[in-house]
């Protein structure tokens, strides 16, 4: 009877290490089963020849599917259109989400803070489609946007901003702008009104106590905000394909292509791996700058 | 000239009064502690001295010149907070130039003084170190040098001292009085800490309520307060309410003589005898001035001296502090006498 009582105080490394097994075993036993088994089957078959479903041929390996911007120049340009998407909508969602991040952490308060919270987290609980399927209501030809501007200026021509590049962005800049505002809230909120009284007493006017004190305090969240909207812009298919229409070809409709209409399941996942790496590539070269900076934060 | 100067300043928050008309002098190139409990002001008026708050009523004066309407970047003061405040982003030597780059001075220039500043509070070598890789002791040390190397007018001190253990606390109170004195600032300080301010300043203002309660010299205003407040917030205090009769007092616990001249017979007064100005009595005649019976209830031992707690013949606590020269004295439960000089006895105006 003693010796339940002191084996459940006493230090006992092994079982401390069962336990810590048992608490994280469930959640990455389920992500080795959903996300790396299926993710380990789509790289064997990026080197495959055809698709290995409903054909009786032996399996043939190849490199070729690695090749796809050699053998499809197109491919090239499509990845530019895709990177542009990438860097404007991440520097929109940075200008746009940083001041209201700010605003949010040093202005407003108890309830107020709270229900503008609620509408900066709204777009997360409407579903992806009906969010970009309204956006095109807004912005095709005599659409709500149009009206609008018709009422202030009659005799304006139409915006005819649907089916362009920057309604594509516009979409994009809708969907992933609450990871902004939430990653920079979180830094903004970590700078204590300490700093700027201090920045002031030092001789520093509104201007100067941004750029020296509050921005690269708020660096960590704008870093972390840029990669969590970054890497799946590039990858988005849905606001190209209903809001850029015909210009809205990018990295991620190709691959939905791949997958949907042309079953060219291997060039699919070759594409994909290749944009992975690609995303691997410019985080490693960016890292070391970004260690350096965030160490500090 | 860069002595400081408020005059019926005044701060509400809603409808609390936080600072009501108070008048204030800080006298250029001396140290002044304003000393209060919580809740008293004295931040407030630090913060509106420095301009990061702005009063709703008075004027602040610094070398002559209203400066009221003058914005916190162009004042021109230093000032140190109570968190350090320093950049968490910035190395030592980035933080003290901090303000000498936004007066412009860069370069060569700027390194020569931020290695000057480093060198008045012993952290040289520390340049490229960060806040976070310092001592609680060192990152103040840092907050004080990156303060003054703009050689402001006045430097602000907000309770600077009260996040460092004790030990560190009195190191650097010599430390803080050392470079003050080298600097020749005006220096005004703020805390709660009595000792504190008795031990560093030129000048004590107690603050009780949002108004100065009293002004003076630290040995002056704990020799002789003013007021109730006063005599029990800076220092300990046993108190006796009696009335004027003839040449004494008549309190419960027996009749009290002054030194200076007493009201007219029949005021009711309070006097104030300081813990340390009173002694136990040992057998024998009672010597010349005031002697009240008392019993002792318990000591507390510690070290070089040792604090008496007494129940007067009136009920009433007193407290006597004596130094432990000798090992023999009286025991809990023994009735005592308590002595002490009629020039000890300060007479209060509450």
């Amino acid at each position: 009877m003693a010796d339940t009582a002191t084996g459940a105080t006493l230090p006992q490394p092994s079982r401390g290490g069962w336990r810590i097994l048992a608490l994280l075993a469930p959640a990455y036993g389920w992500l080795l089963l959903t996300v790396f088994l299926p993710l380990c089957a789509m790289l064997v078959f990026s080197f495959l020849k055809t698709t290995p479903f409903g054909s009786r041929q032996p399996l043939v390996f190849t490199f070729k599917n690695y090749l796809a911007f050699v053998d499809r120049p197109y491919l090239v340009n499509v990845a530019w259109t895709s990177l542009q998407l990438g860097l404007w909508t991440t520097g929109l969602c940075a200008a746009l989400g940083l001041p209201a991040a700010i605003a949010l952490a040093r202005a407003t308060r108890g309830r107020t803070r709270q229900v503008l919270f609620l509408l900066t987290i709204l777009p997360f609980w409407t579903n992806g489609l009906v969010r970009v399927f309204s956006w095109t209501m807004l912005l095709r030809e005599g659409g709500l946007l149009d009206q609008a501007v018709h009422l202030v200026w009659p005799g304006a021509g139409s915006l005819s901003l649907l089916y362009s590049f920057p309604a594509v962005v516009i979409g994009l800049v809708h969907a992933y702008l609450p990871y902004m505002i939430l990653t920079c809230y979180l830094s903004v909120v970590g700078i204590e009104d300490g700093l700027i009284d201090a920045a002031r007493s030092l001789g520093a006017r509104t201007p100067a106590v941004f750029t020296t004190v509050i921005l690269p305090l708020c660096l960590p969240g704008l870093v972390s905000g840029a990669i969590l909207i970054f890497v799946p812009v590039i990858g988005a298919f849905m606001e190209p394909r209903i809001l850029g229409g015909r210009i809205g070809v990018t990295m991620g409709t190709v691959i939905e292509d791949q997958f949907t209409s042309a079953y060219n399941w291997p060039l699919g996942a070759a594409l994909s791996f290749t944009m992975l790496a690609a995303v691997l590539v410019i985080f490693a070269a960016f890292s070391g700058v970004l260690r350096k900076r965030l160490a500090v934060a | 000239m860069s002595g400081v100067e408020v005059r019926a300043v005044s701060k509400r928050y809603g409808a609390a009064s936080v600072l009501d008309a108070v008048d204030a002098r800080f006298p250029e190139g001396r140290f002044t502690s304003l000393l209060g409990p919580s809740g008293s002001g004295k931040t407030t008026l630090l913060r509106i001295i420095g301009g990061f708050v702005a009063p709703d009523g008075g004027r602040v004066v610094i070398g002559g010149a209203d400066v009221t309407a003058v914005p916190l970047w162009k004042r021109r003061i230093g000032m140190v907070f109570q968190s350090y405040a320093l950049f968490p982003h910035m190395t030592v030597a980035q933080n003290v130039a901090y303000g000498l780059n936004r007066r412009g001075i860069r370069g060569a220039a700027a390194r020569a003084e931020v290695g000057r500043a480093l060198e008045l509070v012993h952290l040289t070598g520390f340049d490229a170190r960060r806040p976070k890789q310092l001592s609680g002791g060192q990152q103040q040390r840092v907050a004080l040098a990156r303060a003054i190397v703009t050689k402001p007018r006045v430097l602000l001190l907000d309770e600077p001292l009260s996040a460092l253990d004790r030990r560190l606390r009195q190191n650097m109170q010599i430390e803080l009085k050392r470079i003050q004195r080298e600097s020749g600032l005006t220096t005004i300080f703020v805390t709660h800490d009595q000792e504190e301010a008795l031990t560093l300043s030129d000048t004590v203002a107690i603050l009780d309520r949002g108004r100065i309660v009293q002004e003076g010299a630290p040995a002056d205003i704990y020799e002789h307060p003013r007021t109730s407040f006063a005599a029990a917030f800076l220092g300990d205090a046993n108190f006796f309410r009696g009335t004027v009769r003839g040449e004494a007092i008549d309190t419960p616990a027996g009749p009290i003589r002054i030194a200076g001249a007493l009201p007219a017979p029949g005021t009711a007064v309070t006097v104030a005898v300081r813990p340390e100005k009173m002694t136990l009595l040992s057998a024998g005649p009672d010597p010349a001035g005031n002697v009240i019976d008392a019993t002792l209830r318990e000591i507390i031992y510690a070290g070089a001296v040792s604090t008496f707690l007494l129940t007067g013949s009136d009920g009433a606590e007193i407290k006597v502090l004596s130094q432990n020269r000798d090992l023999a004295g009286p025991a809990p439960g023994a009735r005592v006498r308590l002595a002490w000089a009629p020039a000890h006895t300060v007479l209060l105006a509450d």
